[in-house]
């Protein structure tokens, strides 16, 4: 038997411990697909694997079992699914162009979710539509609210969803709901002032509590949805780390635009002797300085006014 | 006399009484609900017709226009005190439905019948026009017909809205020659109403307050978070906590403000020396229904509550006021059980 073990992987197949035998992978952006697509799984598993399905850790698919020679095969029955999900491809009914860039995952954010400040799937699908394919090893999650259920800190880039709350004064009651649930749930950001909240403004993470809490609506969320941007945490052997807070209060245009501008400054440090050409984003920024980082991070990056923007940064975790 | 209006006409028709009124209508928030993206159905201040949502039910009732959330009272400082200027300079006009305005008879009972009259009620109260919102159908948790509230006539213009026209019954004779003026043309029109809910509510006839014994209180005790949305949304509450607030860190000018207020909040019954007449929420939730379908009627004749459901839309728990009144008949089973 002759393959190309290299092709194989940029084409979303993996090379398993049972020789002669692969399993493809499908990416799910976001993690919402429409139930339909499960009996293309099916009829795939059924069809050309050993009929199991593995839900990924990454919120995607995989089906083992497949021999090689199949790999075409599967790769014609996997384009309504890679249509359906608006995957950007080379070349229709050969299968996912790369892999490198992973999935990208989400938790069900505000389709379902009431704490959810933003619908976390169409901004991952726009960020998927932005960065793949690629073959880089970019991580990057996106989770509705700081609750962070996605933990989209143990991502390279993690998108956290918040609410600037709007206070209308002449609507409060002084029922103290807010005051209690931010202190209880979140970080004491509202005190009472003459009765009424007054949010400290450094202080607030833009998760929404105290809009949830309002009986009377004197809170309500902003029209414009904000995002808490972390930074290159990671899981591994070497350092694994939760990512850092990078930018505060930013906007989703900055947000896609710092991680195309990411994908040319991997481009130029990147390792090119590392082992499978794969290198942890985190590590090159460890030698070339955050700074260096940031520079090529932020540039053209219109920030809205009310961002904050954490610099320097270090970050901590175990090292081995 | 009956109207046709198009959307132009009507638009002609609020632009002419906004002279003098400020036209109050259930309004659209875009997004300024409770979780992301989700429109909130709430009282604001129209100029168009366009502005005015038809289609559903109002999260928060139409008594913000005479009894706002918030109003400032007086104004005081050492030994000087002024009366805060109305809201509002103009008379008002009210877009409403017939539960609602079956309501504004209630809040008339408590705060112009119910010994002196107030004050700051009666002037947002007086020059007051309403229109009545004709309801075609339903609405989810409506028992309005239970209530004996689906039908009014007590309204100076009514409303429904069929296809690009506006259908308008007058019968405020100082409006009849703006109608007429705007109109496309004249028929007799009678405003929709619901003829049946698909909630049903029955107030059982024996109910007394022996029913406070009930043992069917105690799941809300649990169920409850004493949120207070129920009361925030009903078209019938009437009560207000006063605040007295201090501009200054000398503390000698400041104002007095009454806020809405709930029975079913902390602190509602908190009495001096660290009393609270009812703790726990199950004890709450008995006052507040008993209050709606029984001992209002011991004082003024007729149930309190109005049955627009929107304590039960609202509520974050998924407790149905409608539900825990059709509980009452098994409650006085219970109670005259124990008392045999």
């Amino acid at each position: 038997m002759d393959i190309n073990t290299k092709k194989l992987k940029k084409n979303a197949f993996r090379v398993t411990k049972e020789r002669g035998l692969t399993a493809s992978r499908i990416r799910v952006p976001g993690g919402h697909l429409d139930a339909k697509y499960l009996l293309v799984l099916q009829e795939i598993a059924e069809m050309y694997g050993n009929g199991t399905l593995h839900i990924t850790s990454r919120q995607g698919f995989e089906i083992p079992g497949i021999p090689f020679e199949k790999m075409p095969e599967v790769n014609e029955k996997l384009q309504p699914i890679i249509e359906g999900l608006q995957i950007n491809q080379d070349v229709p009914g050969q299968g996912y162009t790369s892999s490198g860039t992973r999935n990208i995952t989400a938790c069900v954010g505000s389709r379902v979710c009431p704490y959810g400040c933003y619908d976390t799937t169409a901004f991952a699908r726009r960020i998927e539509k932005a960065v793949f394919p690629n073959d880089l090893h970019f991580k990057i999650a996106l989770t509705g609210c700081p609750n962070d259920c996605a933990k989209v800190r143990m991502h390279d880039f993690g998108i956290m969803g918040m609410t600037l709350p709007q206070f209308e004064p002449d609507r409060c009651v002084s029922c103290g709901a807010c005051v209690r649930t931010c202190a209880k749930k979140s970080v004491e950001a509202l005190k009472a002032v003459n009765y009424r909240p007054v949010r400290n403004e450094e202080k607030c993470i833009g998760c929404g509590e105290c809009v949830i809490s309002c009986p009377t609506r004197a809170w309500t969320r902003s029209r414009k949805k904000y995002y808490r941007l972390t930074l290159l945490g990671r899981t591994g052997k070497k350092n694994p780390r939760l990512g850092e807070d990078f930018i505060k209060w930013a906007d989703e245009d900055s947000i896609v635009k710092i991680i195309l501008n990411t994908y040319e400054y991997v481009e130029k440090y990147i390792d090119r002797n590392a082992p499978g050409g794969k290198e942890h984003i985190g590590y090159i920024v460890d030698r070339t300085g955050f700074e260096e980082f940031k520079r090529w991070a932020l540039k053209d990056v219109q920030l809205p006014a009310i961002a904050e923007v954490y610099t320097p940064l270090y970050w901590k975790g175990v090292k081995y | 006399m009956g109207f046709q209006l198009n959307e132009q006409g009507f638009d002609a028709l609020l632009s002419e009484l906004s002279r003098e009124y400020v036209i109050y209508a259930p309004k659209c928030f875009a997004g300024g609900n409770t979780f992301t993206d989700v429109d909130c159905i709430r009282y604001g201040t129209v100029k168009c017709v366009r502005d005015i949502v038809f289609d559903r039910k109002s999260d928060y009732s139409f008594k913000e226009a005479f009894l706002p959330v918030s109003e400032t009272l007086f104004y005081f400082t050492e030994g000087e005190t002024r009366e805060a200027d109305a809201p509002r300079k103009k008379g008002a006009v009210i877009f409403l439905r017939s539960c609602d305005l079956h309501a504004v008879k209630r809040l008339d009972e408590m705060y112009l019948n119910n010994g002196p009259e107030d004050f700051y009620y009666r002037r947002l109260r007086e020059n007051t026009k309403f229109i009545l919102m004709g309801c075609s159908q339903s609405f989810e948790n409506c028992f309005c017909v239970d209530m004996d509230s689906s039908r009014s006539d007590n309204y100076s213009l009514s409303v429904d809205r069929k296809g690009d026209y506006y259908y308008v019954d007058c019968r405020d004779e100082s409006l009849h020659a703006l109608l007429k003026n705007n109109a496309a043309g004249e028929l007799a029109v009678e405003p929709e109403y619901v003829r049946e809910n698909k909630v049903h509510v029955h107030i059982p006839d024996n109910l007394s307050i022996q029913a406070a014994k009930s043992t069917i209180w105690d799941e809300y005790d649990s169920r409850c978070i004493a949120c207070g949305r129920c009361n925030f949304v009903c078209p019938t509450c009437t009560c207000f906590t006063m605040q007295d607030l201090f501009y200054s860190e000398n503390g000698k000018a400041g104002e007095r403000r009454r806020v809405h207020a709930s029975c079913m909040v902390d602190g509602f019954t908190d009495v001096a020396g660290g009393g609270s007449c009812r703790r726990k929420n199950g004890e709450r939730m008995r006052f507040k229904v008993l209050h709606k379908v029984y001992d209002f009627k011991q004082r003024n004749g007729y149930h309190m509550c109005v049955g627009c459901g929107r304590c039960d839309d609202v509520c974050p728990e998924y407790i149905s006021f409608s539900n825990c009144v059709n509980r009452l008949g098994d409650a006085m089973e219970e109670v005259e059980k124990h008392e045999k």
